[in-house]
C-alpha cells in the first residue's frame, strides 16, 4: 500500500467504494465539524473536506481533516492552487500528514471572483497536475519540488478530479491520462446527471486504460429542488443538467424524496459502468441525506474501518479492481 | 502595445486639490494609440479640467504637451523648460511614462492620469484585450502562439479547468477559454501531441516575482 488510507484499502480490496463531501463551516466552531461527521458515520470509506469551495472563505481544510481523525473518520483534504504557492503546499502536505490525514485531493480551485472575497490576489503557482507530481515526488522519491531530501515523507493517497462535462470533451481525458502520468491514485468526478455523456468519457478512458491505473469515483448530488438542479445548468460552469431530469423534480410531489431517488437511480447506472471504482457523494451542505442515499442504493453496510496500527499487504488497482 | 485606460474625473480631481498650476502630459506611442494618452485626449482632459476649476469658481492655469515617448529621456528632457512653473504634473502615460518623468524631475509633483491596463491588441474599433503578461519565459512555441499566462484566468499550463464550457471561461461569458482556444489551434496544426505532456512548474523568477528587472546587454552599451 502506498499510505494507510481506509479508502485506499477498500479500493484495493476490490470493494465499489463510497466518499462523501463535507464542507466545513463559515466559523470556528468545530462543533459544526463534529455534527456532520456523524452522518459519514459508517456510511463511506473516506470524507472530503472542501477548501474554501467556490472561493467562499471557511474553516481550513487541514484543520477540518484532523478533528475528522480525532473522530476516526478518513478525511480527504482538498488542496486548491488557488490560495497558496509551492512553499506553502508542500509545509502543509507535511503537516497534514503529521495530523494523521492520509489523503489529499489535489485541485485547480474556483477562480476567487465567484467569491465573497473577488477582489483578493490569487497564486497558481502550481496548476493541478503538477501539485499531484509534486505530492508523488515527496512520497515516492522523498524530494521536495526543489530537489532537497525529505527525511520523513508524506504518504499520502493522492487523488484529483475530472469533469467529463468540461470542454474540450476530446481533451477531458487527456487531462486525466496526464493527471495519472503525474501520480494521481484515484479521481472524483464532476457531479453526474448526464449518464450518456458521462459513459462516452468512460469509453474513452478505457481506450486508454486509465480505469486499469487509476480508481474512478463518479460523483453524485442528491438534490432538492428542480430550482437547484436549475441553478446547477445554468449558473455552474461545467454542468451538464438533461431538461428532462428537471421537468420530472417539477412534477414531483416530494422534491426532496424525487432527489433521493433520482441520486440512487444514477448510483445504480453509475455501477454498472465498466470502469467505474465507486461513487462520490456530494451532497452540499445537505450533509444529513447521505446515509439515506447510501442505504437506498445498497452500498451499506461499508467495509469495516482498519483497526489503527495495522497495514495491510500492498496492492494496486489493477489488483484490486 | 501598453493598453491603458483613463482614471474617472473625480479621481483626478481629488488628486489635484490644492493645485492651480497643472500641466497635462501625453504620450505618442502606445496611449496615443489605443486612445487613453494622446494629444487629443490631453486635449480633452485639460478641457475637463477647466470646467471643473470654473464650476468651483477656481482660477486654474492648465498646461498641455505631448511629447513622443514618456518612458525615454530625450523625449521627457522637452519638458524641462516648462515643467517647474506648475504645482503638479498629470501625466497621460502608462506607469512607465509617470515613474520616468518623474525619476527625470526631481521635486516635481508628477500624478498619474491613467491606469496601465496590460500588454495588449485592439480587437476590435473600441475594445483591446491582454496578450502578454511578460513573464519573462515565453511559452508560446508549445501553445499554438496562444499564451495560457496571459489568457487563462488562472495561467494554467496543463490544460483547461473544469469550468471550461461551450469555448467560454468559468470567470466571464463574454471571455474565451484559452485552452479551448489552444486546442482548437493545435488541433488545425495537428500538433495535439504537444499537450500530452506535463509542463513543468514554471519558474516564477523570471517574472516580477524574482523582484524588479532588469535587461542588461553588454554588447549595446556605451
Amino acid at each position: 500500500m502506498k499510505s494507510r488510507s481506509n479508502l485506499e484499502r477498500v479500493l484495493a480490496a476490490g470493494h465499489f467504494a463510497l466518499t462523501g463531501e463535507l464542507g466545513p463551516p463559515q466559523s470556528a466552531s468545530a462543533e459544526v465539524i463534529r455534527k456532520k461527521a456523524e452522518y459519514y458515520k459508517g456510511c463511506v470509506d473516506a470524507v472530503n473536506i472542501t477548501d474554501n469551495q467556490t472561493a467562499i472563505v471557511r474553516m481550513s481544510s487541514i484543520a477540518s481533516a484532523a478533528i475528522l481523525v480525532g473522530l476516526g473518520l478518513d478525511p480527504i483534504m482538498q488542496m486548491t492552487c488557488r490560495d497558496r504557492n509551492r512553499i506553502a503546499m508542500q509545509s502543509d502536505v507535511l503537516g497534514a500528514y503529521a495530523l494523521g490525514i492520509n489523503n489529499i485531493l489535489c485541485l485547480t480551485g474556483d477562480h476567487q471572483s465567484f467569491g465573497n472575497h473577488p477582489t483578493s490576489k490569487n497564486v497558481y503557482d502550481l496548476d493541478s497536475v503538477q501539485l499531484i507530481h509534486m505530492v508523488r515526488t515527496m512520497r515516492d522519491e522523498k524530494r521536495f519540488l526543489s530537489g532537497d531530501e525529505l527525511k520523513a515523507e508524506p504518504r499520502m493517497f493522492i487523488g484529483a478530479a475530472e469533469n467529463p462535462f468540461a470542454d474540450p470533451f476530446e481533451y477531458r481525458v487527456v487531462r486525466l491520462a496526464k493527471k495519472v502520468a503525474a501520480g494521481a491514485d484515484f479521481i472524483q468526478t464532476q457531479a453526474v446527471f448526464d449518464i450518456p455523456r458521462f459513459s462516452r468519457w468512460m469509453e474513452m478512458v478505457r481506450g486508454r486504460g486509465l480505469h486499469e491505473r487509476v480508481y474512478i469515483l463518479a460523483g453524485v448530488i442528491p438534490v432538492k429542488s428542480a430550482r437547484a438542479l436549475e441553478y446547477m445548468k445554468n449558473e455552474v460552469p461545467g454542468m451538464s443538467v438533461p431538461d428532462e431530469l428537471i421537468r420530472r423534480m417539477e412534477a414531483a410531489g416530494d422534491p426532496k424524496e424525487e432527489g433521493v431517488k433520482i441520486a440512487v437511480e444514477t448510483i445504480q447506472q453509475l455501477r454498472e459502468i465498466p470502469g467505474v471504482a465507486g461513487i462520490h457523494l456530494m451532497p452540499m451542505m445537505w450533509e444529513a441525506i447521505a446515509p439515506v442515499v447510501a442505504e437506498r442504493a445498497g452500498l451499506l453496510p461499508r467495509p469495516a474501518p482498519l483497526a489503527a496500527g495495522l497495514e495491510p499487504a500492498s496492492g494496486g488497482p489493477s489488483e484490486g479492481a | 502595445m501598453i493598453v491603458a485606460e483613463r482614471k474617472s474625473l473625480d479621481e483626478i480631481l481629488a488628486m489635484l486639490q490644492g493645485c492651480s498650476r497643472v500641466l497635462v502630459v501625453g504620450c505618442g506611442t502606445c496611449v496615443t494609440v489605443c486612445m487613453a494618452g494622446g494629444e487629443k485626449e490631453v486635449g480633452v482632459l485639460a478641457s475637463l479640467l477647466r470646467l471643473a476649476a470654473q464650476r468651483e469658481g477656481r482660477t486654474v492655469e492648465i498646461g498641455e504637451a505631448t511629447i513622443e515617448r514618456q518612458c525615454e529621456w530625450e523625449f521627457v528632457d522637452e519638458l524641462a523648460p516648462a515643467i517647474r512653473r506648475y504645482d503638479a504634473v498629470l501625466s497621460m502615460g502608462c506607469g512607465a511614462g509617470v515613474q520616468t518623468i518623474a525619476q527625470r524631475f526631481g521635486g516635481v509633483r508628477v500624478l498619474p492620469a491613467l491606469n496601465t491596463k496590460f500588454i495588449g491588441i485592439p480587437e476590435k474599433q473600441g475594445m483591446w484585450v491582454e496578450m502578454c503578461l511578460g513573464c519573462g519565459d515565453c511559452v508560446l512555441d508549445r501553445t499554438g502562439g496562444i499564451c495560457p499566462i496571459a489568457r487563462c484566468s488562472k495561467g494554467l499550463l496543463n490544460g483547461p479547468c473544469g469550468g471550461s464550457q461551450g469555448g467560454k471561461c468559468e470567470v466571464s461569458k463574454d471571455t474565451d477559454c484559452a485552452w479551448q482556444l489552444i486546442y482548437d489551434r493545435l488541433a488545425s496544426l495537428g500538433r495535439l501531441d504537444l499537450l500530452e505532456t506535463e509542463f513543468a512548474p514554471k519558474d516564477w523568477s523570471k517574472n516580477r516575482d524574482g523582484g524588479p528587472r532588469k535587461v542588461l546587454r553588454e554588447e549595446v552599451m556605451l
